[in-house]
This record gives structure tokens, C-alpha cells and sequence, in this order.
């Protein structure tokens, strides 16, 4: 693949993960100021979250979406800012999510699969 | 309207500094008058760069007031801090001295961006037929207008923070020939725009539209290649 196919794709990626995440936001957020009325506890959540198939599958979306948009910014963002050379900043990225990810698929998993 | 213009202009080379002078005010004064009389009558030394005057050759754009524009269609009375003027030249461009820049890198990407016509036809063809109104020609239309004054490459930030992106006037032109139905390059010149030193690096803050002097939208150019970009990659083209 030519690097100018490649930086297409990236922004086609990019965009496409960008629209996923506008929902998942939107939708995680409504979810929270619903599910804070009348308190909230640890119990509570849990009795909502666990074995809950719809709650798993939309937070898999929600964490893909993230693994995949975040990394092109965030490279994006080493280079402008803070003048990383190309490749370092896609290290640094990669490195960065895959961290993150791992925390997501942790939570992910206390919360809904445990 | 107050007797004299107090004016600050940049004196120098990157390391230069502001020179004040006194400037007598006029009824329509232009910018240009200002600095056309601080060279005529206050100090010869002083370089800067013009020659049409009446907003045609894209020659005379300078920092005024810490916004890039065309001093000769920019009257002081719309730019005057009260009776101050602070003019300097173009950001994001090297300095040759005082208020005038080196652009070669400017232009130098307008050939990088594949900025020039490349038709199949001699001169034994009959005239290219092209409709005026179809999406094209629309497109192409409200972008050939640029003067090349480089106001948009000098209120770009992506250019400040990636000095080899390619810029709102370079893509510009790109865009209104990739609209072109006569030119025959389309490919090799979507290939020259795409990636990070080309449209994929723009942000679409729109500063560059914001400071058109002549009003055209290279975020709106900039956006159409992207697109054009992600259908010629996802077709392998590229």
C-alpha cells in the first residue's frame, strides 16, 4: 500500500470510529444521569450490568471504537504538539491504548462477565 | 478621526523588533498608504512588497494588527486600534527583510500539490464543452478566484505546527482542478494531496476561510479532497 492509501485509510478509520463514538458517548452518558436518580451503589450497578448481554455487547463497541480512533489522534497530536518524528509517535499511541484498553477490557470484565 | 496614526512596523530580519512612527491620518486611507508614505517620507529603508494596488496580484498581504491581510483593500479605519497600527509581515513564511517575505515555499507547494492544468487537447481540438452549472464546474468556479496572497497560509496553524503540509492555498488549487473535467491528471494529483502533509492534515479550524480576502473556502476544498481521497483509496487507486 502506497503511504498515501494509508493515511486515507487512517482518516477514513478516523472518521468512521469518530461517528460510532458520538453515539456511544451520547448513549453512556444518558445511561449515567438515568441510572444515578435515586442514588446509586455499587450493588445496584451490579445487579443491572451482570450476565446483561446488551450492556457487555455496547461497551465491546464503545472499547473497539476507542482502540481504533484514539491511536490516530493521539499520534496526530505527539507530532503537531510536541514535534515526535512519525514513527515514535505511533509507538508512544500504540503503546498509550494499549494500556488503556486493557483497563477497559479489565472493567469490562469485573463489570459485566465476573 | 484623530491627526496622526501612531504605526509599529516590524524592522528586520527573524530577529528584528518594532519601529514606531508617526503617520499623518487621511479620509480612506488604506494600510498600504501607511506604509507606502513611512518609505516615501519617513525612511527609505523600509522593504515591503506591492504592485497592483486594487486587490488583483496577491502581493501586499501583511500582519495587521495580528491578523494576516491585503493592505491595499484594507482601509485603516477598519483596523486602527484606536490610533494605532501594528503591521508585520506574513506569519509562517521566512523574512527577507522588514515586511516582506520569502515565498518560495509557498509557491514551491502549489507544484507539490500538482497545481497546474494537465489537458489531453491540442490546439487542432474544438473547444472543451463544459456545462456552467453542473457540480464540477460550480465547484471549480468558487475556488479559481484565488490572488495567491498567501493571507491563508499565514493564518494556518496546521502549517505553523507542520511546516511541509502543503497549505489552504495549495490544496485550493488542487480542488478546483480535480474539478476540472478537462484535466487529466485526477489521480496523480489525489495522490499528491493525500496524507499528513497534505488535506488529511487539516483540522477544519477555518481560519483560512475566515481570512480569505477574496472570500473563498479552502476548508470546504480541503474537505472535498479528503473525500475524493477515501473513494480513490477505497477503490485502490492510490
Amino acid at each position: 500500500m502506497t503511504p498515501a492509501a494509508r493515511e486515507a485509510r487512517l482518516w477514513y478509520w478516523q472518521r468512521a470510529s469518530a461517528m460510532v463514538l458520538a453515539l456511544c458517548v451520547l448513549v453512556h452518558l444518558a445511561t449515567i444521569i438515568y441510572a444515578v436518580h435515586g442514588g446509586l451503589t455499587a450493588g445496584e450497578i451490579l445487579a443491572r450490568t451482570r450476565g446483561s448481554f446488551l450492556f457487555g455487547a455496547f461497551y465491546i463497541v464503545f472499547i473497539a471504537a476507542c482502540a481504533v480512533h484514539v491511536p490516530i489522534g493521539l499520534a496526530a497530536i505527539l507530532e503537531e504538539w510536541f514535534r515526535m518524528p512519525r514513527r515514535g509517535a505511533r509507538i508512544v499511541a500504540g503503546l498509550y491504548v494499549a494500556v488503556a484498553i486493557g483497563f477497559g477490557v479489565a472493567a469490562l470484565e469485573a463489570v459485566v462477565f465476573s | 478621526m484623530p491627526a496622526k496614526l501612531t504605526v509599529k512596523v516590524w524592522r528586520g530580519r527573524e530577529d528584528g523588533a518594532f519601529r514606531t512612527y508617526e503617520v499623518p491620518r487621511e479620509e480612506s486611507q488604506t494600510v498600504l498608504d501607511v506604509v507606502t508614505y513611512i518609505q516615501r517620507c519617513l525612511d527609505p529603508s523600509l522593504a515591503y512588497r506591492y504592485a497592483c494596488r486594487v486587490g488583483m496580484c496577491g502581493s501586499c498581504a501583511m500582519t495587521v494588527n495580528g491578523k494576516a491581510r491585503w493592505t491595499c483593500r484594507t482601509h485603516v479605519a477598519k483596523v486602527a486600534r484606536g490610533d494605532t497600527l501594528e503591521i508585520a509581515p506574513l506569519s509562517n513564511l521566512p523574512v527577507i527583510k522588514d515586511l516582506a517575505t520569502d515565498m518560495t515555499d509557498f509557491f514551491d507547494k502549489w507544484t507539490r500539490a500538482r497545481g497546474r492544468f494537465a489537458g489531453a487537447g491540442t490546439r487542432r481540438d474544438d473547444f472543451a464543452r463544459v456545462e456552467p452549472a453542473s457540480a464540477e464546474r460550480r465547484e471549480a468556479d468558487a475556488g479559481i478566484e484565488c490572488i495567491g496572497c498567501g493571507v491563508c497560509y499565514a493564518s494556518c496553524d496546521v502549517v505553523t505546527w507542520r511546516p511541509d503540509f502543503l497549505g489552504p492555498a495549495a490544496l485550493n488549487r488542487a480542488w478546483t482542478l480535480v474539478n476540472d473535467v478537462r484535466d487529466v491528471e485526477r489521480r496523480e494529483r489525489l495522490a499528491a494531496v493525500a496524507g499528513d502533509a497534505g488535506c488529511h492534515a487539516c483540522h477544519t479550524q477555518g481560519s483560512c476561510t475566515e481570512r480569505c480576502p477574496k472570500a473563498l473556502e479552502p476548508t470546504r476544498a480541503i474537505a472535498g479532497l479528503k473525500r475524493l481521497v477515501a473513494k480513490a483509496a477505497g477503490r485502490g487507486e492510490l
